[in-house]
């Protein structure tokens, strides 16, 4: 996939051991998407639009604008993830993508998420993501780093 | 905010910080006050004085430092002065791509998690 090169993407990929239609349902049932990632009203439908909610924190409301935009069942899932709310004019505008792959073991899970510019990492105050946010949720995040 | 979180975010800094900002968190009693703001959000200088240990007058100049720092605002109130983060402060210290790589990391973790407890 062929990006403007002044946008960034993070992509997280993994194999797990399971089917892809397992996989597709805990990545489009809303309360299943709730148990991994977030709160959300996540329908799956085209063109829904659906928030997603964490504990509001200062400086973030703790919500995330996100639209359906890609459903092919069960391998492609796509929507927007935008910040929210008072910080939506600055914020960041960009998109999630997942791919399942099926493997000989089960399923490769790709997580692209694209779109970040440059200026989000110097401005980055509307991104939907204060640093107190990642502050609290470092201690277990950081176990999983090497 | 918990030892161990402050602890991780003053490594942090210490790896990336540019000098300034690094040298204004290296100071315990700075430290502290920053973090206390982080934590309970907007204080005057009076509620930072009354748990910091050290005098107002200090106090008033450790956040000024805080404030040439670029980590702290302020905001005049009668005749109180109200302290609170600055949110941007630690911005340019992070490298946020970094940390939503982390953010997805622990998700995917809890999606295989959750896969292993649900049926088939």
């Amino acid at each position: 996939m062929t990006e403007p090169a002044d946008l960034r993407s993070i992509v997280v990929e993994r194999e797990m051991p399971h089917p892809p239609e397992k996989v597709w349902r805990a990545l489009t049932q809303s309360a299943l998407i709730e148990e991994w990632l977030m709160k959300n009203d996540f329908q799956p439908t085209v063109g829904h639009k659906f928030t997603l909610r964490a504990d509001p924190v200062p400086h973030w409301n703790g919500v995330t604008d996100c639209e359906v935009l890609v459903l092919e069942p069960p391998r492609r899932l796509s929507y927007r993830w935008n910040a929210s709310g008072a910080e939506a004019a600055g914020g960041v505008k960009t998109i999630v993508t997942w791919t399942l792959t099926p493997t000989k073991s089960g399923v490769l899970v790709r997580m692209e998420h694209s779109g970040f510019r440059p200026e989000h990492e110097a401005n980055y105050r509307g991104a939907g993501y204060g640093w107190q946010r990642f502050v609290d949720g470092l201690e277990r995040v950081v176990a999983t780093l090497d | 905010m918990s030892k161990t979180h402050s602890h991780w975010v003053i490594n942090f800094l210490m790896q990336t910080a540019p000098d300034t900002i690094f040298k204004t968190l290296a100071d315990p009693t700075r430290r502290a006050i920053f973090e206390r703001l982080s934590r309970d959000g907007e204080l005057t200088v009076r509620a930072l004085t009354d748990q910091a240990g050290v005098s107002q007058p200090a106090v008033s100049k450790h956040l000024g430092v805080l404030k040439f720092a670029g980590l702290v605002r302020n905001r005049r109130a009668g005749r109180q002065t109200h302290y609170s983060i600055e949110p941007q402060g630690l911005a340019p210290l992070i490298d946020w791509m970094g940390l939503y790589g982390a953010f997805w990391r622990d998700r995917f973790d809890r999606l295989e998690t959750l896969l292993s407890r649900m049926d088939q």
